[in-house]
């Protein structure tokens, strides 16, 4: 392709994509320019006092891990692994893989 | 020293803001004078959190109160957590900066929660000198507000009161008394809140916070309060509040409800409430 | 008995340490329970903003999974910053090493598409360029013309189903994910982050755009069968061209 048809191809592609917007300067309605936002912030609270899980023994240390995935991943019907196998997490991975 | 007023805010009742109350703010604010925000949650570089608090800003005043400066860290004040906080000072120009007498960032990890100090000589001189940075840095007076305790230091060999009152006498600072901590600390620490309260430098008060807390208990069974504020101020915080404000006069009354945050009638309730304790001091 | 701040914190990290000594009731007593309060308040609090960092890893491991799986983040990922809106931006390198999590290998994807959310809806403001700029530039200029892209745009290229995965847990009636690759281009019009599924093309184009390169370099990597037209007028339906030079 030459360098001219290539500039023509792309100024008429701008000008479709120009061409394609409809003046919609109009702001959105208030509310929802300011309205909820997405969590995740700080504050000052203390959390739920004494018995929490934040106390449990630490369960990811030795052999106590049993948790598997057990969300909507079940619904999801997308194979476990490129090779098709299923791997599941083992314990001498986790200690190796994590840092002290 | 910073000797400027202890704060620009109206001795009215204040809310802690939070996104869910936008429009309820504007349409219903009934007799609320001001809002708090906590700093660290308008550090972004822009989208709706700046754009909601600049909104809010043209229409009340605004304290900016810190949860993340770490002000009782043993090392150095992070550098890029006071150029941002002096970023949002500088734009926003708000009524007041409050921070915690607390500690939550070690060796650069921040933990995210507010941690005891031991009250000592030298707890003093290092939360003196970080406060005199953060003055210096914002080139203007703080508030330092009194937190929850649920243990206490064996080292410690001066009372909470008389430990502000030297970082007061020592960098020029305001202070923001919280009295649900104070209820909570008393409770957890067998000491008489009202005790504490007059033994309080009431004179360099700016503000004052009540929240609710929950309950629970210690290894002995004993009652252990934990600083939520995940439900209504309870009673004998408001009998607190009385208490103080007929010694201390009228002070921006702040209700803070950060976790399990209700319905904006719920937290109106509470408004009004602090609204008619304002109104029973001689001002 | 001095307890100092690394005693303090590595007492909160590790509940089978004892309290540190020095830590007492009101009456002088040793207690535990009480520095429980501690070890819960950062355990939580920090589990808590990564639930909310990850609602889409969060609904497709599960609850139980997810919580205990944020134990172990947390303890070997603790905060730099004090900022909250901004914890968990290594989750998609733990994901990949993540023993118990190896069953599931588009997480990490999905991890850093939630991260790449996150960072559109607090990135700066930059107003958009009119949709006449463009045309106005001189058909021969335009090969060496550089388009900024917003500071909130953001690309994100897997080689899972990253925009169908998130669709169908955030999106009532989506359908399910088949097995494919998927880029993502996020935008924001104005303060809410929006996904558009891109092609591998649009992706080389608009990461060339995002490194500063001219219109005509962007073009060249995109390759054959590129859609200019449509591209650029995706992006300028968003606002997400902010400056033409």
């Amino acid at each position: 392709m030459s360098k001219m048809t290539n500039t023509l191809l792309v100024a008429s592609a701008v000008a479709t994509a120009v061409a394609g917007i409809a003046t919609n300067a109009a702001a959105q309605e208030n509310e929802k320019c300011y309205g909820v936002s997405l969590a995740g912030e700080n504050d000052c609270a203390a959390g739920p006092g004494t018995t929490c899980a934040g106390t449990s023994s630490v369960d990811y240390q030795g052999n106590a891990w049993t948790l598997v995935p057990a969300g909507t991943c079940a619904d999801m019907e997308l194979p476990m692994q490129a090779d098709g196998s299923e791997r599941m997490g083992s314990l001498e991975a986790l200690d190796r893989d994590l840092p002290a | 020293m910073f000797d400027a007023p202890l704060s620009a805010l109206p001795a009215k009742p204040g809310v802690g803001y939070k996104p869910q109350h936008y429009s309820d703010i504007s349409a219903t604010p009934g007799p609320l004078g001001w809002l708090e925000v906590h700093a660290e949650n308008y550090m972004g570089d822009g989208g709706r959190p700046i754009a909601q608090l600049r909104h809010l800003s043209e229409q009340f005043p605004i304290s900016v109160h810190g949860v993340g400066l770490s002000i009782g860290g043993e090392g150095r004040l992070d550098p890029d957590h006071l150029a941002r906080l002096k970023h949002l000072v500088g734009w926003l120009n708000p009524a007041s900066f409050s921070e915690h007498l607390a500690w939550s960032t070690h060796d650069s990890h921040f933990l995210n929660d507010l941690l005891p100090l031991p009250y000592t000589a030298a707890t003093v001189a290092r939360v003196a000198d970080h406060i005199d940075e953060v003055q210096e840095a914002l080139g203007r007076q703080m508030l330092l507000e009194n937190p929850s305790s649920y243990l206490a230091f064996a080292e410690s060999d001066m009372s909470e009161t008389d430990f502000l009152k030297a970082v007061v006498e020592r960098t020029g600072c305001g202070l923001l008394l919280d009295v649900n901590n104070v209820f909570v600390s008393a409770t957890n620490l067998g000491f008489t809140p009202q005790g504490y309260i007059d033994s309080f430098p009431l004179d360099k008060v700016g503000e004052i916070h009540l929240g609710g807390h929950d309950e629970d208990h210690d290894d002995h069974g004993a009652p252990l309060l934990i600083d939520s504020h995940g439900r209504e101020v309870a009673d004998p915080v408001w009998a607190l509040l009385d208490y103080t404000l007929a010694r201390s006069g009228p002070k921006p009354l702040l209700i803070e409800w950060d976790t399990d945050v209700p319905e904006w009638p719920v937290l109106a309730a509470e408004i009004a409430r602090a609204a008619a304790a304002l109104e029973m001091v001689p001002a | 008995m001095i307890v100092t701040q690394s005693e303090f914190t590595a007492g909160i990290l590790d509940p089978n340490r004892p309290a540190p000594d020095g830590l007492q009731d009101g009456a002088g007593a040793p207690t535990t329970k009480r520095f429980d309060v501690y070890r819960n308040n950062v355990a939580v609090s920090l589990t808590d903003a990564l639930v909310s960092a990850f609602p889409v890893i969060h609904k497709l491991v599960g609850d139980e999974f997810f919580r205990a799986m944020a134990g172990v983040y947390l303890r070997t990922h603790l905060p730099d910053t004090a900022l909250m809106m901004f914890y968990g931006d290594k989750m998609p390198k733990f994901l990949r090493r993540f023993g118990p999590a190896q069953s599931l290998p588009y997480l990490p994807d999905v991890a850093q598409l939630e991260i790449a959310m996150r960072a559109s809806y607090h990135a700066a403001d930059a107003a958009p360029v009119s949709t006449d700029a463009l045309g106005q530039i001189a058909p021969d200029a335009l090969m060496a013309a550089t388009l900024k892209l917003a500071p909130s745009v953001q690309i994100v290229q897997s080689s899972h189903p990253i925009y169908s995965l998130w669709q169908a847990n955030m999106v009532a009636g989506a359908p399910k994910p088949t097995k494919q690759a998927e880029n993502v281009l996020i935008t924001r019009p104005q303060f809410d982050p929006a996904q558009h599924l891109i092609s591998d093309a649009d992706t080389l184009f608009l990461t060339a755009l995002q490194e500063g390169h001219a219109l005509g370099v962007a073009l060249s990597k995109a390759g054959p069968g590129f859609d200019l037209g449509a591209v650029l007028g995706l992006l300028l339906r968003q606002g997400a061209l902010t400056e033409i030079s």
